[in-house]
């Protein structure tokens, strides 16, 4: 909402220096936000002045072009120029150069004398241009930046003006006013106007308000106006469309009056366009009361006023020119020819004012806020009058708008006005609420006296009645957001200051501090930073494509995933069942900006849609559901596990001097997914894998003891990073951490530890070449028993001496005992044991 | 190198003055020993079996009785002078080669390599600790939730009405198809609720978390953002204690200086409700006030979705962004910085903020 100061003024007592920022800082004590400034003199400075254009020469020029050199007489005729300054001639004519054709001799015009600047740092002086000098400017409304209008000069006649010549014209056309832009929050629908914030101005600096509605006389009753039917058959949550319609006469409005000066200037500060005198009075007294009003054509008007609800495929062309469809539940303006405006949202085009109409038809309406919102939705047609029906409009207001727009039509537009008038709807019920003493004390923490409470309330507009255990309140009809106790406390508290309110701590029961999973991710992400990767953070949106990819192993299947119905971007409608593809992403954008070597890691939930989606339907508010219903909604939000992934490309660490860098390989994703498992305590076991993304050869599948897989690790698939220009041998890895987190041990039993010493025996094994050295080592594990303290590979070796299709793989075995010293008898024994068992299981042969 | 003294002849172990002139001999070899090397050969010479003074040690076996006990003791205090000389002049020789080969193995230690990566956290996530260790300390708890949500949870359950304008101004993810009510959670208030349905009162709990607007990325709007919102729920809380706690939290992120300023805002969760602004006495261009969250007590109506009764319980909750936080604690000027994922954004903090 913006407030141009001179229309504040007239209701509130803001000083006579205050500037927009002024005007801001005390309305966001009581609330609002300060949004933006609008001062027209930050753009534009004089000398700015009325002139009259005494001679056009039209010169052709070689480009095509006529130019026209004037002389514009810049001071009354007879007195001397006054203003002094490089460029203003002493006797008060200028001349100046225009291309501009749409202006005659003697036409009024705004020029802009040498010195000026206007918006865009445009510094007007004298200087010479085709053949003369020109010294000024004769201005269009687009260069003074008060409109867009492309149609030439500003012609003063034109817009009903015949000032005296020299005047300022800045003080003129009011650019010397100024706007405070707010932000309004969605429950104080009454500081959409002129009127509320003037009210809450005289809150926050404790001055007196006029009310700009007791300045109007409306009649007390109205009847014999135009007929007007209110016929909703179909309430929404049981309120009627419209509870009020008042519709006034105004005939014999001069079509060509002009809007005033002082009008126009405050609807564009306001941020409203002028149209035509009777839209922009209309538009004026929505600006100054909040109630949107509307003004027909009257001799376009046939028969009564119905207001009912549309019939299905029912069609409406609105004033933007757009024929609009209406859905059963718009509600509507009709007269006997059908449609004439969606209620509250926007009128149609067929009984606009134009620019012939002098008999008008006036709308004051009060419109049900959930209707009006629904019909604004559904045609995507925010208005100024949406905008306030939506956060609710002053039932009490709408006599009093459509009497100010029919004064303003008598006044301005020369119009008589009907005595005879319509006012039918019925006013909605008093709420009152109960405040108990004491309970706004005790919610907000200040010890009101029992004369804070009650002045509050009562300068807001309500009014306040004692009791035995405290007051009842009767909200002012303009505050639809004041229903609850709650909501009284914060009204007193607003006023009396927030800033009053003293600070206590409350002691929080003791805490179990972090749980055991919270610990176990904080501790996963610091083991991968400690180990030299880097964390990152990318968006879970992605492409089906990147889902069905990353999210299956078998090529070919489709992922089941979460699709926005409003995604950013339709390519990445997805939510993610994956972070690689994101960190693929995000590696690559590192990549292209010169970092070669990486080392990324990202943890964050993924979704994974199975079963039941969501719910049909969800239940009303302020209750709590019964346990059916809130195991449907529990159940019906999709699993989201945390994962953990990283991606490494290049090498290792930086090249320096004496030092070869390693290039990072499968080897490393496998590492670091051990890693991982080791510092939860969480034994991850390694096969040879098959995942699409990955390299066929090098990937290895993830395991828990259990057998359940927790993810991969290895060599990206080289078509898949050719593909996203990722170099090659870009490796990576993910896993359910969640997985790992359920899998870590509750209680880590200590194991004994002996000090008799060590027995080593290596052991070289030949095995076909297909067999997983791991299956190997776990059968000598097996196979040694119990006196084997660790068992480790150390060497895998093919080629001579070693038969085709055969490899050979070298194991060191530790033993010890708990109890004596082991003969290098029984450390071979159990050896031979171990051997034997990987020889019966893969048909090794030790070498 | 040295003369040994193999031909030499044998002293009398009894002849004091010729003892003394083969010790006197092996001293004065010993210290004209200039490297390790020479002092082998010196001590061979003049200490080994075959030196005069071993060789006339022999000899003491062949004395007559009488003799032994003075010779012996001449050629023990003869053999322990050249001995002690010979450790002397070892250690003076090692100390001195130590010395020159420590030298020769001199290196630039400026030009080391550097052979690990060091690693870095996300500020984001170092953030979001610090913040949840904060309130740990004062004995809440930490909560968490999913991040695509019932609306019921985001919306009505915390008083957002149906047809309600604030509704739309969360710039809503919906999931499809829109007849499940799923949507990306707007806030981490559904975490909130889902504490109040799952936990007994009294409730001290902290919600960190991701969140989900519809906004494209720009310099100051991120569609995906990350929050931290705080709910208490007790007996007779008011909006003094909402105040105090934020106070206190503030003084902990910001240093005991930190000042906090409460305006009247509108939320439909909470009323009353207010902004959180923060006094930020290093903010570009002077010292200025920055809004930070919002807050205020729990709408009785939050409370009765969860089942807690408004006349017996009271609570106050707020809220605040993280990357709104990093942005004036730590002068990031572009959002995108936080998001994009460069790797000197994150290294540049390592695992501090």
């Amino acid at each position: 909402m913006r407030i141009p100061l001179s229309w504040l003024r007239e209701f509130a007592e803001v000083p006579a220096g205050a500037t927009a920022e002024d005007v801001m800082e005390e309305l966001v004590k009581v609330g609002f936000e300060e949004e933006d400034v609008h001062r027209p003199t930050d753009a534009l400075q004089g000398p700015i002045v009325v002139g009259q254009v005494l001679g056009l020469v039209k010169e052709p020029q070689t480009n095509g072009k006529t130019i026209n050199w004037c002389q514009v007489r810049v001071v009354p005729e007879g007195q001397e120029q006054t203003l002094t300054g490089k460029g203003i001639d002493p006797s008060g004519v200028q001349g100046i150069i225009c291309g501009a054709h749409n202006f005659v001799e003697g036409d009024k015009v705004v020029v802009t004398l040498p010195g000026a600047v206007l918006p865009g740092n445009f510094q007007i002086s004298a200087r010479k241009t085709y053949g003369h000098l020109s010294a000024g400017m004769i201005a269009s409304v687009r260069e003074l930046g008060i409109g867009e209008d492309h149609d030439g000069i500003l012609v003063l006649s034109r817009i009903g003006l015949d000032p005296e010549l020299g005047t300022d014209a800045m003080e003129l056309l009011g650019l010397y006013d100024q706007a405070a832009e707010i932000n309004v929050t969605p429950d104080r629908g009454y500081a959409f106007s002129i009127r509320g914030v003037a009210r809450e101005y005289a809150h926050a600096t404790g001055t007196a308000f006029t009310d700009p509605a007791g300045k109007v006389q409306a009649p007390a009753e109205l009847s014999g106006g135009y007929g007007v039917k209110l016929n909703d058959d179909a309430p929404i949550y049981g309120k009627p469309g419209c509870d009020r319609f008042v519709a006034r006469t105004v005939r014999g409005v001069d079509p060509s009056r002009p809007t005033p000066q002082w009008m126009v200037s405050r609807l564009r500060l306001a941020g409203i366009r002028s149209i035509s005198l009777p839209v922009d009075i209309s538009n004026y007294v929505m600006l100054e009361l909040g109630q949107p009003t509307h003004c027909y054509d009257l001799d376009k008007l046939s028969g009564d006023i119905v207001v009912r609800r549309a019939a299905p495929g029912e069609k409406i062309t609105t004033l933007d020119d757009k024929e609009r469809t209406l859905d059963a539940e718009d509600l509507l303006i009709t007269d006997d020819s059908g449609a004439i405006g969606i209620a509250g949202v926007m009128g149609g085009a067929a009984t606009e004012v134009g620019g012939t109409t002098s008999n008008i038809l006036v709308e004051a309406a009060h419109f049900d806020e959930v209707s009006i919102g629904r019909s604004r939705r559904r045609h995507k047609l925010p208005s100024e009058a949406s905008k306030r029906f939506e956060r609710g409009v002053d039932w009490h207001v709408a006599g009093i708008a459509a009497q100010r727009v029919v004064d303003l039509l008598v006044e301005l537009g020369g119009g008589l006005a009907d005595e005879a008038g319509t006012d039918v709807g019925t006013a909605p019920e008093t709420v009152t609420i109960d405040l108990p003493a004491g309970f706004a004390a005790a919610r907000i923490g200040i010890d009101f006296t029992e004369e804070q409470v009650t002045t509050s309330l009562e300068d807001l507009g309500a009014t306040v009645e004692k009791h035995d255990g405290g007051w009842t309140v009767t909200a002012p009809s303009w505050r639809h957001d004041l229903e609850t106790k709650e909501d009284l406390s914060e009204e007193i508290a607003r006023l009396v200051g927030y800033d009053k309110i003293p600070a206590t701590l409350p002691v929080a029961p003791p805490g179990r501090g972090l749980t055991r999973v919270q610990q176990q991710r904080r501790r996963l992400i610091q083991a991968l930073a400690d180990a030299g990767l880097t964390e990152v953070l990318s968006y879970p949106f992605v492409s089906k494509a990147a889902n069905d990819t990353f999210g299956v192993a078998e090529h070919g299947a489709e992922r089941s995933a979460v699709k926005l119905a409003n995604p950013i971007s339709e390519e990445q409608g997805f939510l993610r069942t994956s972070i690689l593809p994101g960190l693929i992403e995000v590696a690559k954008r590192n990549h292209s900006r010169g970092f070669r070597d990486l080392a990324l890691f990202e943890s964050g939930l993924v979704f994974l849609p199975e079963g039941t989606a969501g719910t049909d339907s969800i239940p009303p508010l302020g209750a709590r559901p019964d346990a059916e219903v809130l195991d449907a909604l529990y159940e019906g939000v999709p699993a989201q596990p945390f994962h953990l992934a990283a991606v490494l490309t290049g090498h290792d660490s930086p090249a320096a001097a004496a030092h070869t860098p390693r290039p990072w390989d499968w080897a490393d994703a496998l590492d670091i997914a051990r890693l991982a498992g080791d510092v939860l305590g969480v034994d991850l076991v390694v096969s040879q894998g098959s995942h699409q993304a990955f390299h066929p050869g090098r990937a290895a599948r993830l395991s828990l003891r259990t057998g359940e897989t927790v993810g991969f690790a290895g060599e990206l698939h080289p078509k898949l990073l050719a593909s996203s220009d990722m170099p090659a041998r870009t490796v990576a890895l993910e896993i359910n951490a969640d997985a790992l987190f359920d899998a870590a041990p509750d209680v880590i039993v200590a194991r004994h530890i002996s000090t008799f010493p060590v027995a080593t025996q290596d052991v070289a094994l030949v095995v076909p070449a297909d067999v997983p050295a791991d299956d190997v080592l776990a059968a000598l594990r097996e196979g040694a028993g119990g006196l084997l303290e660790d068992v480790a590979l150390f060497d895998v070796y093919a080629g001579k001496g070693i038969e085709d299709g055969k490899k050979s793989l070298a194991f060191g075995l530790r033993f010890r005992a708990a109890d004596r010293t082991l003969t290098a008898d029984e450390a071979s024994a159990a050896r031979e044991t171990a051997v034997a068992l990987a020889a019966e299981r893969f048909g090794a042969v030790q070498r | 190198m040295t003369e040994t003294l193999p031909g030499a002849a044998i002293p009398n172990p009894t002849d004091e003055a010729a003892i003394n002139a083969a010790v006197d001999q092996a001293v004065a070899a010993i210290a004209g020993a200039a490297t390790l090397d020479e002092l082998k050969a010196v001590r061979l010479a003049h200490s080994g079996e075959k030196s005069p003074l071993s060789l006339a040690n022999r000899e003491i076996g062949k004395l007559p009785k009488d003799q032994k006990a003075v010779a012996g003791k001449l050629m023990g205090a003869s053999r322990g002078r050249v001995n002690k000389a010979l450790a002397e002049r070892t250690a003076v020789l090692e100390a001195e080669n130590d010395a020159r080969i420590l030298l020769e193995e001199t290196v630039d230690v400026t030009a080391a390599p550097r052979r690990r990566r060091a690693g870095a956290r996300h500020p984001l996530s170092t953030l979001q600790d610090r913040v949840a260790d904060i309130f740990v300390g004062m004995g809440w708890e930490i909560a968490e939730g999913p991040e695509v949500e019932s609306e019921w949870f985001n919306f009505d359950a915390l008083n957002f009405k149906p047809d309600h304008p604030a509704r739309e101004m969360q710039d809503t993810f919906f999931v499809e198809p829109p007849e499940a009510h799923l949507l990306m959670r707007t806030h981490t208030s559904p975490v909130q609720v889902r504490s109040m349905l799952e936990r007994e009162v009294p409730i001290y709990v902290l919600c960190p978390g991701k969140v989900f607007r519809t906004d494209e990325l720009d310099a100051t709007h991120t569609p995906v953002f990350h929050q931290f919102e705080g709910l208490a729920i007790d007996r007779n809380l008011s909006m003094a204690d909402l105040r105090g706690t934020l106070e206190h939290f503030a003084r902990q992120m910001f240093g005991e200086e930190a000042q906090i300023r409460l305006r009247p805002n509108y939320f439909p969760f909470t009323e009353p409700s207010a902004e959180l602004d923060i006094f930020h006495p290093g903010a570009k261009g002077g010292p200025a006030w920055i809004e930070w969250g919002g807050c205020g007590m729990v709408n009785p109506n939050v409370l009765r979705a969860a089942g807690i009764d408004p006349d017996v319980y009271s609570g106050f909750a707020f809220g605040m962004g993280i990357e709104r936080t990093l942005m004036f604690r730590n002068e990031v000027s572009d959002m995108r910085d936080m998001i994009e994922g460069d790797v000197r954004f994150s290294e540049h903090f390592g695992m501090e903020i």
